[in-house]
């Protein structure tokens, strides 16, 4: 891949830095980042993705731009109200950088169609609001053995962890499975701070473009704790888990399958 | 003694287990949490059976289920 001399322009305060430079700009055009949920960490993460010139971005998302969602989901605006939100999220990722190719999958991920899409893409962002889903992308790309950045966020905090699955602790291996029905909050009684979405999802892009760089060390075998209150960041070490149910000695997950909706209705989901 | 829990020093009256430990510091939703003690997460059918002593370091770690919606 040759840069073109807009593109030197474009990117040239990547291009500029030793790390990076022109090779790790095209490394970036050829990259493919998956981002599974179109909401408050799939937002700055498919703004910056885009902006840094990651060459195909996929957006998978079911849902619509609700009102509730503007307060902290960036890359929807208020006259998107309705749209379909990867539809919203593509059209701003293409306008901040035509270079983009954007794929988009209006549907929700499941373990029919997870491995299949996962395929095509080099590391996947978690963006999803609900531990099933977490708990699939975890999962899928286990199986897939895909890279991807955890995140999730509610109130004032927030945490994330890479994950470079056989070679690093997992989400499963930290939290083998999703909490009992009843051990959940209320989503109504719950509640996020906008601002908070902005600063792990930007975290989990940085880890994309880490990956796709090849440079640096990734959030791997880390849980990092943020809580903007106290605005405290904690990195907490991690292993493999021998007990793990999915990367252990003796895994009982030995297929993908979609695992049972415990949580609120999503309908009032928060956040 | 003293432990510690997410990377502060707690002075507890003596040994006890996760759960009371759980217990001891309110966790109102212990479901919701997991726990790494001395770097090893765990298995939450060993809460009861595990002891906390001087100088043991635990993390709770939480489930955070929100991100899109």
């Amino acid at each position: 891949m040759n840069l073109t001399e807009e593109q030197i322009e474009r990117y040239s305060r990547h291009i500029i830095l030793p790390e990076i430079g022109g090779k790790g700009q095209e490394k970036l055009l050829a990259g493919k980042v998956l981002l599974v949920g179109a909401g408050g960490l799939g937002a700055p993460a498919g703004l910056y993705l885009a902006a840094a010139g990651v060459g195909t971005l996929g957006v998978i998302d079911a849902d619509e731009v609700d009102l509730t969602n503007l307060q902290r989901q960036v890359i929807h605006f208020t006259a998107d109200l309705g749209s379909p939100k990867v539809e919203s999220a593509a059209a701003k990722m293409r306008a901040i950088n035509p270079d983009v190719h954007v794929k988009m999958y209006k549907k929700r991920l499941t373990a029919e169609n997870a491995l299949d899409i996962l395929s095509d893409y080099d590391f996947v962002i978690d963006g999803t609001d609900n531990f099933p889903s977490k708990f699939l992308v975890a999962d899928a790309c286990h199986f897939a053995s895909k890279p991807y950045s955890h995140a999730g966020i509610l109130r004032f905090d927030g945490q994330t962890m890479t994950v470079k699955p056989g070679a690093s602790a997992c989400y499963r291996c930290v939290f083998n499975e999703p909490p009992p029905a009843g051990a959940v909050p209320s989503c109504s009684q719950a509640g996020v701070l906008g601002v908070l979405a902005g600063v792990i999802g930007t975290l989990q892009a940085t880890e994309a473009v880490k990956f796709l760089l090849g440079r640096g060390k990734l959030l791997t075998d880390a849980l990092l704790v943020y809580n903007a209150l106290d605005m405290s960041f904690r990195k907490v070490a991690l292993k493999q888990n021998p007990n793990c149910p999915l990367c252990g000695e003796n895994p009982t997950i030995k297929e993908l399958k979609d695992e049972e909706q415990a949580v609120c209705d999503l309908k009032q989901g928060i956040p | 003694m003293t432990i510690q829990i997410n990377g502060e020093a707690v002075e507890l009256g003596g040994e006890m287990t996760v759960t009371q430990l759980l217990t001891e510091r309110k966790v109102k939703m212990p479901d919701m949490v997991s726990v790494e003690l001395n770097g090893e997460i765990l298995s939450r059918g060993t809460f009861d059976s595990t002891n906390v002593k001087h100088g043991d370091k635990v993390e709770f770690l939480y489930f955070m289920g929100g991100g899109s919606k």
